[in-house]
């Protein structure tokens, strides 16, 4: 089915038609049957449609008087007719048996052996978690989720605020997180990569921009990577950064987001205290660098209108202490 | 045929003629800037119908446009984030419940129904001039309050917690649920006079089994209208009083429940799709078969189509929420229902297909557009297999895969045919026809236009854009595809302008047309173009499927009824037979005043809850006087109830 995504320069990184893991491919087969039964019946019904009117059209200018119909033709259609509907009701279980087979794949997939992350929608972010056993080893990013490859995963999802819709279509169908409800969604990645996934209901002022990352390496980087994201911060190494720590928690900063091995603790916004390890910042929208992070911080209204990060009026000095600080939190 | 003396004749008796100047002086609309707001005539309501609905699906589509010019560009600044979120809300609010049922069932029903159904005016008149009028106050307050920046913006269907008090601060998701309230009232009194109407005031000899198909389809409606509207009503208010009153029937903190609002809007919300497109089936066949020059194939089986369409409508809401986590045994079941549902709407095509096929087929304009139905509605029908398995459905639910699929399901399925319409019904509303040439290129402009904006849409809904986006990111892959159906919308528009001046044109310049252009067979043909203020001079009986084709030579008309007063013939449900006969209720004001202190009472509960409580002072006192019994010269009441009484 790739034909209809093929294009010069379309990475394919956000399309149902690119599976990389069983979730996505079984969807695709199903699409596939279902994609070339209905083609092929279109083309003839209409094709039908068409011979139809052609042989029996008359130009014209005056409408003739209504013809008699005899009862052998219609007998004969009858017989067509009957026919055409039993076919119709043949496809349309076939359709249904080969969805329902792809659903039941999909709901078998093993939840006893699933490595389990929590995600949590925020207008407009997603909160990520990695839980552990040991308070000290559970792990908190946002919008890039890191999962190892070939190892079935369990989202534990559910929404802070309204409702949104969790959907890596390379990877999986999409699921709602509602608030008020804890929901499932199992998935798998075969191919290492990165794969777009954006929120699919409709969430407010900046729904657009509400993506996130699913990022899937082997085990052995994953586990490199969560052994990284368990540490605490690293203390400020140079004046710099210490007075872009200063700043950070002397200003609004501090009311929303945590860097564990400060004092900075809230769990408004995003976790930062491996800030500098993700490659976007704003949900996907923006490459993670001093100068967009720059930018976000002294006014995300301007970049992301709506969204609840307020401005910030820094002094050029400590507004380049700060986002020097920020990205020493690898 | 077209000789039997149902149909008017052209030269009148002079008896017929005085007959003619009593019905006149006694069904006259009154005149004046005062008599305007008095008429309850069926034919001045249904096309004040059309002529607001179309005004709201013009004022729909320049929004349309904006977005369209905001999307051509990947990261565009032309709509800011709160307009477009406006914009693509009021556009789908008012297509859904400004355009596409008060056209669809609505217009058309009031003005057509009574007339194919051979009687003086539809039932309940003075309800159906307050249904009119409450339309046109719900419509005008959601666009007042868009024109002040209080545009709802929280999609057609307004999702709780997002359009809930805590998500959704100031008024602008108030006005929307109101909105939904005024047309819901109106939508249901045409219901309620629809059904009246066609089981209890058609024309003698008009059984069960020779009403035509149109009619069916919308009696199907009425009654879809009478069992679906109930959800909405529950879902709007109880957004409403949370809201306002704060009640926590969605606040989950509170033990309130998101999708409960869920179920009780798509209980309402997928019949709903079946209100639009039932009538737009109704008009193909009624089309088809005056264009194939035969009766309808399979008369009964499309008639049971219809119905069954009607009764399984209500059993598919669920597939507008499968990736909400619904138990899986659940979804199966909607699965199977969604795909059933194919088999009526198939047996229907088959059924077009035959009758075009045994016939003598016409291409004039309506029937051109009758083929781009076919063209565009069954491929909408096709994507609705995708999303009636669960497992696509998760990929392509709220992506623009679905935007194109609806758009191709409703404009395909209501449009198309709603544009045949006008080009077949035309002459009988204005006397005159319309340009073919004119309409020939609005058609193929449309045609065009239509699929090279809309079936782009699939395409990059499966490369993952979703719905509802304000923007989107360059490099995604989606920007040459939205610069297409970006010129799409061009054509679209184009067509569209050529429409209008071609109505204004040919409603002055047109060539007359006659009571029966196109020599049809409903009994909207046997009376004179415009049908005058009484509908028809006799009133006509039935002899088969098609009133006028099957006419006896001598067909027989009703004759006896006073013509000095509103008076109808009632006949009996199963077999039209007559069994006695009323009088409608004259013109007046006070539907128009009731309209506005219930209009007053629905704004003013926007912003306080007492709005309905003192509200409903003024509509109890407009109510009295609307019922308030006329006097009747007391030999006339007698005589009425002898009459009855036999």
């Amino acid at each position: 089915m790739m034909f209809l995504a093929a294009v010069p320069g379309f990475s394919g990184d956000q399309t149902s038609l690119n599976p990389v893991g069983p979730g996505a491919s079984h969807i695709e087969h199903t699409f596939a049957l279902i994609f070339w039964i209905t083609a092929v019946v279109y083309i003839i019904v209409m094709a039908v449609l068409v011979i139809s009117i052609w042989r029996r059209h008359h130009s014209l200018d005056t409408m003739p008087d209504p013809q008699p119909t005899s009862a052998e033709s219609d007998q004969r259609a009858q017989r067509m007719v009957a026919v055409a509907i039993g076919v119709t009701t043949v496809l349309l279980f076939t359709m249904m048996i080969s969805s329902f087979a792809a659903s039941r794949a999909i709901a078998t997939m093993n939840y006893e052996q699933a490595l389990t992350i929590h995600v949590f929608g925020h207008e407009w972010w997603w909160e990520v978690q990695y839980p552990s056993d040991q308070a000290w080893k559970s792990v908190v990013t946002a919008n890039e989720i890191h999962v190892p490859v070939g190892v079935t995963i369990r989202i534990h999802g559910t929404s802070r605020d309204v409702i949104h819709s969790f959907w890596a279509p390379n990877v999986q169908g999409k699921r709602d997180l509602l608030p008020g409800y804890d929901t499932d969604l199992m998935l798998k990645v075969d191919q290492p990569g990165r794969y777009r996934g954006q929120c699919a209901e409709y969430c407010g002022e900046q729904h657009a921009h509400m993506a996130f990352y699913i990022v899937a390496q082997s085990q052995d980087d994953f586990n490199h990577w969560l052994q990284g994201q368990q540490k605490s911060a690293p203390p400020p190494a140079t004046p710099q950064t210490l007075h872009g720590q200063q700043v950070f928690l002397t200003h609004a900063c501090v009311m929303c987001h945590t860097i564990r091995g400060t004092t900075a603790g809230s769990r408004v916004g995003p976790d930062l205290t491996h800030l500098a390890s993700r490659t976007t910042i704003a949900a996907g929208m923006l490459p993670n660098n001093t100068a967009n992070l720059a930018g976000w911080i002294l006014n995300a209204q301007n970049i992301k209108p709506g969204c609840r990060m307020p401005p910030n009026g820094l002094s050029g000095s400590d507004l380049q202490d700060l986002v020097a600080y920020l990205e020493t939190l690898q | 045929m077209t000789a039997s003396t149902i149909v008017t004749p052209v030269e009148l008796t002079e008896s017929d003629r005085r007959h003619a100047d009593r019905l006149e002086e006694v069904w006259k609309e009154p005149a004046g800037f005062l008599g305007w707001f008095k008429a309850v005539h069926h034919t001045t309501i249904g096309k004040r119908y059309m002529v607001t609905a179309f005004v709201f699906f013009a004022l729909a589509g320049l929004l349309a446009g904006a977005m369209r010019l905001q999307l051509a560009f990947p990261e565009a600044h032309i709509l800011s984030n709160d307009k477009y979120n406006q914009f693509f809300t009021v556009h789908g609010s008012t297509m859904m419940f400004l355009f596409a049922v008060p056209m669809m069932f609505e217009a058309l029903s009031v003005y057509l129904v009574p007339l194919m159904v051979g009687t003086r005016n539809i039932a309940f008149p003075r309800l159906n001039a307050y249904s009119y009028y409450l339309y046109l106050f719900g419509g005008m307050m959601l666009w007042i309050a868009f024109f002040c920046n209080t545009g709802a913006d929280r999609g057609w269907f307004s999702y709780v917690p997002l359009a809930g008090p805590d998500y959704g601060p100031g008024k602008r998701p108030d006005f929307w649920a109101q909105m939904i309230t005024f047309t819901e009232v109106s939508a249901l009194a045409v219901a309620v006079e629809i059904v009246v109407t066609v089981f209890r005031l058609r024309a003698p000899g008009m059984s069960l089994n020779r009403i035509p198909i149109f009619v069916w389809g919308q009696v199907v409606v009425a009654f879809m209208v009478i069992f679906a509207l109930p959800g909405v009503v529950l879902s709007s208010t109880m957004l409403l009083i949370d809201r306002t009153c704060g009640t926590q029937f969605f606040n989950p903190a509170a033990g309130g429940d998101v999708l409960l609002y869920q179920h009780l809007f798509w209980w309402f919300g997928h019949p709903e799709v079946y209100i639009i497109f039932i009538p737009g089936t109704a008009i193909v066949s009624t089309i088809v078969t005056t264009f194939s020059r035969r009766h309808m194939f399979g008369y009964l089986m499309v008639v049971l189509a219809l119905v069954a369409t009607g009764f399984m409508a209500f059993g598919l809401w669920v597939h507008h929420m499968f990736a909400t986590g619904i138990p899986q045994i659940a979804e199966s079941y909607f699965t199977a229902a969604s795909m059933t549902i194919a088999i009526p709407t198939g047996a229907q095509v088959f059924c077009w297909i035959v009758t075009l096929a045994t016939g003598k087929v016409v291409l004039k304009p309506p029937l051109w557009w009758v083929i781009g139905f076919f063209f565009v509605f069954i491929m909408g029908g096709m994507t609705g297999i995708f999303l009636a398995s669960v497992p696509v459905d998760l990929q392509v639910h709220d992506t623009y895969f679905v935007v194109a699929h609806f758009h191709y399901v409703l404009i395909g399925g209501a449009v198309f045919p709603l544009f045949g319409a006008l080009s077949y019904w035309f002459p009988k509303i204005t006397g005159r026809m319309l340009n073919a040439t004119l309409d020939q290129v609005s058609f193929w402009l449309f045609f065009i236009g239509f699929n090279t904006t809309f079936f782009p849409m699939h395409l990059v809904g499966l490369r993952g854009m979703p719905r509802r986006v304000y923007t989107y990111q360059p490099g995604m892959g989606w920007t040459v595809l939205n610069q297409v159906e970006s010129f799409g919308y061009v054509l679209l528009f184009l067509s569209v302008c050529i429409m209008l001046w071609n109505v204004y044109r040919s409603a002055r310049h047109g060539t007359i047309a006659g009571s029966n252009p196109w020599n049809a067979g409903t009994l909207e043909w046997a009376t004179t173009s415009p049908p005058p203020s009484y509908n028809f001079l006799y009133l006509p009986t039935v002899n088969g499927r098609e009133a006028l084709w099957d006419a006896a030579p001598n067909q027989p008309i009703v004759v006896g009824l006073h013509d000095d007063v509103r008076s109808f013939l009632t006949t009996r449900i199963l077999d039209a037979e007559p069994d006695g006969h009323e009088e409608f209720p004259s013109p007046t004001m006070w539907p128009f005043w009731a309209a506005v202190s219930t209009g007053a009472a629905f704004v003013g509960s926007i912003f306080t809850p007492w709005g309905i409580t003192f509200g409903a002072i003024p509509i109890a006192i407009t109510m009295i006087g609307w019922f308030w019994p006329e006097r009747q010269p007391a030999e006339r009441r007698r005589a009425r109830e002898i009459w009855q009484s036999e």
